[in-house]
């Protein structure tokens, strides 16, 4: 057999991507589950991380379900049935007009205190960043946040996921005196007031993706934050 | 009918008898294994592979997850590709490898995504880059091409260790330095800790990647002054 003739040639490459691509697939969707279920451990394990609860990715599960009594899912502010929360796609989410965006909101109860817990979704340099926030009674300080990226620079913004940056995100806040909303700045070096953090050196475009995704983001819980702020909002308050 | 049969059996087995069947650890193949753990060392001697050498060392457990999964690669690599290599057209041969190497990879990379996710996490964009480490390629174009199934089995495996035992070394020494730990346990008593009135301090230069350079650097320096057959005239 001539193996150098180009029929054979063809009909070997065609053969091999054949071959190829029918045993990768079906080693993927045999994997799936086992990869569903990682990823959802780690998106509860995250949720978790955003009030301050540390846990091994394996008992995740068992500690969302002590600590998130609820979520649910808002639109145009206001909350909406029929939604699971932690299931809403947010990268698809952020892509909507505002109108037609949906916005879960976890919350959770721990040690007596009510946190709001809102997801964050928005681009870095490289790919998506992500992350949670969560919201002390007041509806308004910043609690903890969490951050996580895709494909940031180590050492540079892949920093956003470090408690070092993590960390400075407690105690700021989301609404003005005026109960406007401003976000928080990511600053360069001269982070002062409660408005403001630090960003990365060497990682600007990735801390600018931080502050505008928590702009973008927070802004759709802006009407919901607005009437709630200062009052001891409960569960059955927003629902109504 | 049965005559012929039975008359080819025993040219068969008089065509086996002429070639004693060679041990399947003879010494040639032994020397397969053992020469890339020492005197033809992928990383230390023929130098490749060493961007991820520098890169997932920084702790043992990656390190050890990065070798096996190089180990797998190499192991299947050279045998797919030597099973194959009597079909393989010459002008796609590249490619073929190639394509052996990237399906085994996404493979791996799809075990740890599902088995052990964390440091699938941690390895991130170096799994998919094992297809681009040289070694891989280097043996299946250099060896497996050309040899049967159970000497490139022996070589991958053989290559596969010489890259694995430099990282677990590399490694070794920049998780003790760097953070106190062996495989996450804590190894340096707390009490030595600065912190806690010790004199001790980690060396946060150790899980700098040009520190792995220059551990590497160390190793290559130590074997070379051991080795006598690696020092050049």
């Amino acid at each position: 057999m001539d193996v150098n003739k180009n029929s054979y040639t063809f009909l070997f490459a065609t053969a091999m991507v054949v071959v190829v691509a029918a045993s990768l697939s079906f080693a993927a969707t045999n994997l799936k589950p086992f990869q569903d279920t990682n990823v959802e451990q780690e998106k509860m394990q995250s949720i978790l991380n955003s009030i301050q609860i540390s846990v091994e990715r394996s008992q995740a599960p068992g500690a969302y379900q002590t600590y998130i009594k609820e979520a649910f899912v808002l639109q145009r502010g206001e909350a909406i049935e029929g939604q699971d929360a932690f299931a809403i796609d947010l990268a698809k989410e952020i892509r909507k007009p505002d109108q037609e965006r949906l916005s879960p909101l976890y919350i959770a109860e721990k040690e007596g205190e009510t946190y709001y817990i809102i997801p964050l979704q928005g681009n870095g340099l490289w790919g998506p960043i992500w992350g949670y926030v969560s919201l002390k009674e007041d509806i308004n300080t910043v609690y903890g946040a969490t951050f996580d990226h895709k494909a940031e620079t180590p050492g540079l913004g892949a920093e956003i996921n470090t408690p070092v940056f993590e960390d400075q995100f407690k105690g700021k806040q989301m609404l003005d005196s005026n109960l406007s909303f401003i976000g928080i700045d990511v600053r360069k070096g001269d982070a002062s007031s409660e408005y403001e953090v630090d960003g990365i050196s060497g990682g600007t475009i990735t801390s600018d993706g931080v502050e505008a995704m928590i702009l973008d983001c927070v802004k759709a819980y802006v009407p919901f934050l607005k009437t709630h702020s200062g009052a001891t909002a409960t569960a059955s308050l927003i629902t109504e | 009918m049965a005559d012929v049969l039975e008359k080819e059996e025993k040219a068969k087995e008089l065509l086996i008898d002429k070639q004693p069947k060679e041990p399947l650890l003879s010494k040639k193949n032994r020397k397969l294994l053992n020469d890339p753990l020492n005197d033809n060392n992928p990383i230390t001697v023929q130098v490749l592979g060493i961007c991820s050498a520098l890169a997932i060392t920084v702790k043992l457990y990656p390190a050890l997850v990065m070798s096996i999964s190089v180990l797998f690669v190499m192991a299947a690599g050279n045998v797919i590709v030597s099973l194959m290599r009597n079909f393989i057209p010459n002008r796609i041969r590249i490619i073929v490898q190639l394509v052996v190497v990237a399906s085994l990879v996404a493979l791996v990379d799809q075990v740890l995504k599902a088995f052990v996710y964390d440091v699938s996490k941690e390895l991130s964009v170096f799994v998919g880059l094992i297809i681009t480490n040289c070694i891989i390629m280097g043996r299946l174009e250099a060896f497996a091409l050309g040899n049967t199934v159970w000497k490139s089995f022996l070589d991958g495996i053989g290559n596969a260790f010489g890259y694995a035992w430099i990282l677990l070394a590399v490694a070794f020494f920049r998780e003790l330095l760097g953070s106190g730990t062996l495989f996450g346990f804590q190894v340096i008593p707390n009490a030595w800790y600065l912190a806690n009135g010790g004199f001790y301090s980690n060396n946060g230069f150790m899980l700098l990647p040009p520190m792995a350079l220059i551990t590497v650097g160390i190793i290559i320096w130590v074997q070379r002054a051991r080795n006598t057959k690696l020092i050049e005239e």
